[in-house]
């Protein structure tokens, strides 16, 4: 697989006309080329519906009541409670204390996961040193392992040093990840001229200076692809907090498992819940859903 | 580590920026002036010192993190899994050898989670992944709007486990939810999707593909654009249709990628926890009144967390991961089978 295109599945149209094979191909009419008939969009559509739907329903339960909902036929239109409904899951649900831990939760994990997964990926795409091909064959590897695998001792850990409860329980396992390492050095492995750094070394810059003037000015489109995609996987993830955290001090995603086990026992409010929790995300997809599409696309292709 | 690494920036203060002037001098320290070529300069020492430290200094955080948090508590697990440890008196924990595990093997329950693993897993993850390729081929044409489109198909992928789930399970309650209103619409009998067997285990199932469907089919895509338009071209003045080119050109080169999601998906699959437990609502970890839904993770969380004995979820923890290599292992065969026999 040529790489060079991979890197930039996004602009594959804007540089068609700059790649002389692509250029050849609309002309034969394969592939990407071909204009997408009527049909073509009948299903997109349905497939779209289906995506957006439960969404848009999440909505709409969340402005009705508790009685309404358990009613034959469901509500398809929006009620007048949904203010009240946010509300009373804000303060009896605990979403509010929720959104500015898990805020704060996935905010450091996303920074820190960046720079150390820079460093990380910065080394083994273009540093030589000893057994580098069997530590990033180790750090693939270790995508492989369930988190299953962890919680135990590490619950009996958190809960010796007294812990339990205590937001850095969750923050602590998930300052770099293997996935942010691997994409980091796939981006790098191409978007760093080995010449540059050679150049910086000539000059006598120390590893330091390479990584703050060479690296990351390089790797600043690649980082902000990771930051986000890492800050949609920390504000989502559900095991270990659900483990860690309860309702006394939760993250989103816990107080989301609470409403579901009957914390406050009014479907409506659930809902509201759910949105609540899901809003965040979805105005950054809006904001940055091409760069977030992008990302998943660049990561895939080389994993 | 920092330290003489800082006291070396400042001594060659060679500022690397692309796009600088290289005669720009005028600073203090020689710009440019590579480190003193005698052996026994200080400056040379520490700059070789720094070459060679560097590249471990930059993987260090990552690893740290990993040992800490991922290998090391997975060694204490396998040594828990060989112990007794109640979570109502975590410090009296005794050997008990491989009981934990020959318990588990004579456990109905154990049984019955690995089989609504697998059968959960395959019902989330065959159509989703074959859906995930038409999509991906449509998503693959020349579209007005191509951005939107992709994004729209992400979004559920924003939405949590926790949040879908909740939503699910409402639009799948018994009376009065969307999916048997619909149903009934059509002239179909209302399904009890929470009690059913194969009802609530389509139910969780559905959650699964709905999360995942889009993600998928978008590294799908990122594979079918980077297939050489001359495949396409020669096949297509062999006289191959539209169809046949995608069979015979768009599917083979796909394979590592379909190898790749597939991979990934059975992690998914037999990790499945937060969709099963949240459908159970407020005894959830149960997996249904039948434990019709109970999958592996969700009997590791029950038999840890609920029943509290942390040295039986040790051994399904290390089973689960077991398990997980044995298949890898297997799908990594059959892949080489499948290659080599085209």
């Amino acid at each position: 697989m040529s790489t060079g295109e991979l890197m930039t599945p996004q602009t594959s149209k804007g540089t068609a006309a700059s790649k002389p094979r692509r250029e050849r191909t609309r002309v034969m009419g394969a592939g990407k080329q071909l204009h997408a008939g009527p049909l073509t969009y009948v299903v997109l559509t349905v497939f779209a519906l289906v995506s957006l739907a439960p969404l848009v329903w999440t909505a709409i339960a969340a402005s009705r009541t508790d009685r309404r909902l358990a009613q034959t036929p469901p509500p398809l239109w929006f009620g007048g409670n949904l203010f009240k409904n946010m509300e009373r899951a804000w303060e009896e649900g605990g979403l509010g204390t929720a959104m500015f831990n898990t805020t704060f939760v996935a905010a450091t994990i996303t920074i820190s996961t960046v720079v150390f997964a820079t460093l990380a990926g910065f080394a083994f795409a273009k540093l030589r040193f000893r057994f580098s091909g069997l530590l990033l064959m180790l750090t693939i590897g270790t995508m492989m392992v369930p988190p299953q695998l962890a919680v135990v001792p590490l619950y009996l850990w958190m809960a010796d040093l007294g812990w339990s409860n205590q937001l850095q329980t969750v923050i602590l396992p998930t300052l770099c990840t293997a996935f942010g390492t691997f994409f980091m050095r796939q981006y790098l492995l191409q978007a760093l001229p080995t010449e540059l750094i050679e150049a910086a070394r000539v000059d006598g810059a120390s590893s330091l200076r390479v990584v703050w003037h060479v690296v990351f000015p390089a790797a600043r489109p690649a980082m902000a692809v990771l930051g986000l995609l890492t800050f949609v996987f920390a504000w989502n993830d559900f095991l270990w907090p659900i483990i860690a955290l309860n309702q006394e001090n939760p993250t989103v995603q816990v107080a989301l498992n609470s409403l579901g086990t009957g914390y406050v026992p009014d479907q409506a409010v659930i809902m509201a819940g759910a949105l609540l929790g899901t809003l965040p995300l979805l105005i950054a997809f809006l904001l940055f859903g091409k760069q977030i599409v992008g990302g998943i696309m660049q990561g895939a292709v080389k994993g | 580590m920092s330290s003489s690494k800082q006291a070396l920036a400042h001594a060659a203060s060679a500022d690397a920026a692309p796009g600088d002037q290289p005669g720009a001098a005028g600073r203090a320290h020689g710009r440019g002036t590579p480190p003193e070529p005698g052996p026994d300069s200080w400056r040379s020492r520490l700059y070789r010192w720094d070459m060679k430290a560097s590249p471990y200094a930059f993987i260090a955080p990552f690893f740290i993190v990993f040992g800490a948090f991922s290998l090391v508590p997975l060694l204490y697990t396998a040594w828990y899994s060989l112990h007794n440890v109640q979570l109502s008196n975590l410090d009296g924990q005794t050997w008990t050898g491989l009981d934990n595990y020959q318990n588990l093997l004579s456990s109905d329950f154990f049984w019955n989670a690995l089989w609504n693993t697998f059968t959960i897993g395959v019902i989330s993850t065959v159509p989703q992944l074959l859906m995930a390729i038409g999509l991906a081929h449509l998503l693959n044409y020349k579209l007005r709007g191509s951005t939107v489109w992709r994004v729209v198909m992400l979004t559920p992928y924003a939405t949590s486990v926790a949040a879908a789930t909740l939503v699910f399970v409402l639009l799948y309650s018994w009376d009065g939810g969307m999916i048997n209103w619909l149903l009934e619409f059509v002239g179909i009998d209302p399904v009890n999707w929470r009690e059913s067997d194969w009802g609530s285990q389509f139910a969780v199932s559905s959650i699964v593909i709905w999360r995942w469907t889009g993600y998928n089919a978008l590294i799908y895509l990122a594979a079918m654009q980077a297939i050489p338009a001359d495949l396409y071209e020669s096949a297509a003045i062999d006289g191959a249709s539209r169809w046949q080119q995608f069979l015979h050109v768009t599917i083979p080169q796909l394979r590592p990628t379909i190898l790749f999601t597939v991979v990934v998906s059975t992690i998914g699959a037999t990790q499945l926890f937060g969709e099963p437990l949240l459908f159970g609502g407020v005894s959830g970890s149960k997996g249904g009144s039948e434990h019709q839904y109970q999958t592996l993770g969700l009997y590791m969380y029950d038999q840890g967390w609920i029943i509290g004995n942390l040295g039986k979820a040790s051994a399904i923890a290390w089973s689960m991961f077991l398990i997980l290599l044995i298949v890898a292992v297997i799908q990594l065969l059959v892949s080489r089978r499948l290659r080599k026999s085209q």
